[in-house]
């Protein structure tokens, strides 16, 4: 927990960051790219996504049906996530098998094959991991929102990828994507865990310093205006149940007024956990919990917030109350916005997002993984300082801070609200 | 690289008789402490002797109601007291009901372990189930019945247990129906917690930053005088009926992009000996690398699902030995028989020895990971007892896993596994 961090940047634009932690005998090795669903346009919707699956397709060094095989049989655990900004690979092993996944993600930084067929059957997989999706309300409500919210930033698609663009990328489009964003000075490298860092250093050099620097990858990243007045979107669809999602254009992570932003949200929902690899705690006392939920205009109540590199949504998701409308929730959850708008919230209720983000923390730290994950993650929005100075941040917000950002940022103006309408249940009780 | 990897302890080679504190109590509670002081958290998991099997099939969820409506309010705190106390210093605890028990979770910073000791006592001891608290959760319980009905995947889940199960306990989901909820009243609540809950056959795992005999004082202090004369022995589990031919059911839900499919049987008890053959058998059959040949044959080479795998539950009693997918409507004929050649395949020629040995390679090898976290280490500590497989399990698991052959893995599939006798349930827009 107290261990020192080496960072270091290879002559080829490579970061790597890396953390000695002797606790257990596993290594958890990250690769970050620095490109996600706002690196995407129409028509090509979804392949940053569709490249990640790619990349388990295999090399001339790792065929594709290796790769999975050689992780596993080593006792490891691997995975990719595509995000709004980054895309990111990782595997945790024993530490004494840690080599071979150094290996293979230097070789497919640059050596993945993107064999036609495989593109070919890959495509109906995404397709069906869409569908998947689709088969879910709540997917289906916060697409259309995040289509309101945006109508000219890239953060306007969901990162699978709208369904007209995965049915007509072809090959091309997906190899130019690829070597286009993954080159060395495009990537964070983060390793935790039981290793001595000259030697691990001494290696990832050996293995990457051989990779060149690629031109740095085209950016069209279109600001999204200021949003002149409220939007309001319906979805419908079957089932018996309503949700509404109410939706806040927020400021960027590295903007002074995210932290107070994340004690807003913990005030609201209970606290977002930022973690990959421990799970958060309930909501039940939230002011939101309170006057929505124990009232029974709603049976649940969540808050998400984003790290993200540009202004991003904080979204309120209810689930509605059979015996209510999404009309009654919805001005219930204004009444409790306009409580913060006219007083700001007691200390001690700071107190308590700040001794609950600890404890998440402190869950967080028990997974090597999850502290590697934050080595790379904190890079990819803002540098890892803003991970280990998190709790003094959010130690320092104070209760005028809470309620200027809800003053500046849950403004009508600045408000998509989404609700998805089942149509098994039209004659809703008013 | 064989210098990558310094001296640590080896968490693996440690959990075993001599690291593990086990105490019975005189009133029947057993207490399995374990310390980890890497990280200022603490886990308390575990369970009770019962569950979903004494419900009355016109109140059948009543077991699961029960155990959801314990943190409703207590003889000492109400609802809001008890969330206060827990959320305040963001530690949290859950309780839920299964088939053979309920079972509890909670975590909190180590400081904090009285609190979360006391209130876990408390609820599963001093319930006073609140009317008003009952029907809102009622409400809560009803709407996830409404979304359950919704969802592809549990209704394929449900419908399939339904047919592998017929005229068993197993048939019967944990969470009811929603007539079955409506039915049950908040007096049956309170008798059932009055006959139902005792101190005899549970469980209580405290792993994390404490010492175990403190560990062990705490538990005794809290839940030591907890006696429960009435509490009944768990029914005897019918034979499983063997099933007339393949038995196919569709659930027609409208609007849904992806088709669900649940496929297969009953499989052996968690402690039967052919479990280990069986769990070997199945990482090849569908889980190994990706998804084991079903994954290969299905999502690889057919590219018709997102995912793709088999799954052998054990438990108490003989739990489902299944293979499910999520593919497009249209697809449901081809993965259904790609998956029944599969099956075939399996009961037909023995694995090789090559995809026998990397199942045991990565069984063994993945240990250190599985055991990383303090609930990692809490569910194995959960599963020792339950399964009585003795203190020293993990330390003789290499070497039970290397002793399986082919041979063992083919005879328990023939055992289990039979291809024309096989439950299939489908749900989705078919």
């Amino acid at each position: 927990m107290h261990s020192t961090i080496t960072k270091v940047t290879l002559s080829n634009g490579l970061s790597v960051l890396l953390k000695e932690i002797h606790t257990s005998p596993i290594i958890s090795h990250w690769i970050w790219y620095r490109v996600g669903s706002r690196n995407e346009i129409p028509g090509i919707t979804g392949i940053s996504h569709w490249v990640e699956h790619m990349q388990f397709k295999g090399t001339p060094q790792f065929s594709a049906g290796i790769l999975d095989k050689a992780i596993s049989r080593e006792g490891g655990y691997w995975n990719a996530f595509t995000y709004l900004d980054w895309t990111t690979f990782f595997e945790t092993m024993p530490a004494d098998k840690i080599d071979l996944a150094l290996r293979l993600e230097a070789d497919r930084m640059t050596n993945s094959l993107f064999d036609p067929g495989e593109v070919g059957s890959e495509r109906t997989v995404i397709i069906s991991e869409r569908q998947g999706s689709e088969n879910e309300p709540l997917f289906q409500l916060g697409e259309e929102v995040q289509a309101v919210a945006f109508r000219v930033h890239p953060y306007h698609h969901e990162i699978i990828g709208d369904m007209a663009d995965l049915q007509t990328i072809q090959r091309g489009d997906l190899y130019k994507h690829y070597r286009m964003n993954y080159v060395p000075n495009n990537a964070v490298l983060a390793v935790a865990g039981d290793f001595d860092s000259q030697v691990m250093l001494a290696r990832i050099s050996e293995l990457y310093e051989g990779i060149p620097k690629g031109p740095e990858p085209a950016r069209l990243i279109r600001p999204e205006p200021p949003q002149p007045g409220e939007r309001r979107v319906t979805v419908e669809g079957p089932g018996e149940t309503t949700y509404l999602q109410a939706a806040y254009r927020v400021p960027a992570s590295q903007h002074p007024d995210f932290f107070p932003f994340i004690v807003l949200d913990s005030l609201l929902a209970g606290p977002s956990n930022f973690n990959m690899f421990s799970g958060g705690i309930s909501n039940k006392t939230s002011r939101l919990y309170r006057a929505l939920v124990e009232r029974e205009l709603a049976v649940s109540v969540n808050g998400e917030l984003h790290a993200t590199i540009d202004p991003y949504l904080y979204s309120v998701t209810l689930t509605i109350h059979p015996e209510h409308t999404p009309d009654q929730a919805e001005a219930v959850l204004d009444e409790e916005i306009m409580r913060l708008y006219d007083t700001p919230p007691t200390t001690e209720e700071l107190l308590q997002a700040v001794k609950q983000a600890r404890a998440l923390f402190a869950y967080g730290s028990e997974s090597i993984s999850n502290q590697a994950f934050w080595l790379g993650f904190a890079e990819m929005f803002a540098t890892y300082d803003w991970f280990t100075s998190y709790l003094d941040k959010l130690a320092a917000v104070t209760p005028d801070d809470v309620q200027r950002v809800v003053r500046t940022y849950l403004r009508p103006q600045n408000h998509v609200l989404g609700v998805y309408l089942p149509t098994e249940n039209e004659e809703a009780p008013a | 690289m064989n210098t990558l990897q310094s001296p640590s302890s080896t968490l693996h080679s440690l959990l075993g008789s001599d690291d593990i504190t086990r105490v019975q109590l005189p009133n029947g509670i057993i207490i399995l402490a374990r310390p980890n002081f890497n990280s200022p958290s603490v886990v308390l998991n575990g369970y009770l002797t019962t569950g979903s099997l004494f419900d009355p099939d016109d109140k059948l969820g009543l077991a699961d109601f029960t155990a959801s409506a314990l943190m409703r309010g207590t003889a000492q705190r109400d609802f809001q007291q008890i969330y206060q106390a827990l959320e305040s210093v963001g530690a949290s605890l859950g309780l839920g009901g299964s088939t053979h028990s309920t079972t509890f979770g909670g975590k909190a910073l180590a400081e904090d372990l009285d609190l979360l000791l006391g209130i876990l006592a408390e609820c599963v001891r001093l319930p006073v189930f609140p009317i008003d608290q009952v029907e809102r959760l009622r409400a809560q319980l009803l709407t996830n019945l409404a979304i359950r009905a919704q969802d592809t995947g549990d209704m394929a889940s449900l419908t399939f247990d339904q047919i592998v199960y017929e005229g068993h306990p197993y048939s019967r989901p944990e969470d009811g129906f929603p007539e079955t909820v409506q039915a049950i009243q908040r007096e049956d609540l309170a008798e059932f917690h009055r006959t139902h809950y005792g101190p005899r056959g549970m469980v209580i795992a405290v792993v994390g930053a404490v010492d175990p005999l403190q560990a062990v004082e705490k538990v005794t202090r809290i839940l030591g005088d907890w006696e429960n004369s009435d509490q009944p022995e768990p029914p005897a589990l019918p034979p499983i009926p063997i099933l007339d031919g393949l038995v196919t059911r569709r659930v027609i839900i409208p609007g849904k992009s992806q088709a669900d499919i649940v496929l297969g049987t009953a499989g052996p008890v968690r402690n039967s000996p052919d479990f280990l053959p069986a769990l070997l058998g199945n990482s090849v059959l569908g889980q190994f690398g990706m998804m084991g040949r079903i994954g290969d044959a299905v999502r690889e080479k057919a590219g018709l699902a997102y995912y793709a795998s088999s799954n052998l539950s054990g438990g108490v009693g003989p739990g489902p030995w299944y293979a499910s997918a999520g593919v497009d409507p249209t697809h449901v004929d081809k993965a259904v028989e790609l998956i029944q050649s599969e099956i075939t395949r399996f009961i037909t020629e023995p694995v090789s020895l090559e995809e026998l040995s990397d199942s045991q390679a990565q069984f063994i090898g993945r240990m250190p990971l599985a055991l990383e976290s303090n609930a990692g280490v809490a569910g194995a500590l959960l599963n020792l007892e339950r399964y009585a497989l003795g203190l020293d399990y993990y330390r003789r698991y290499p070497d039970l896993v290397r002793a399986v052959t082919p041979e063992d893995i083919l005879e328990v599939a023939r055992r289990y596994l039979h291809p024309d006798h096989l439950g299939i349930a489908i749900a989705g827009s078919i």
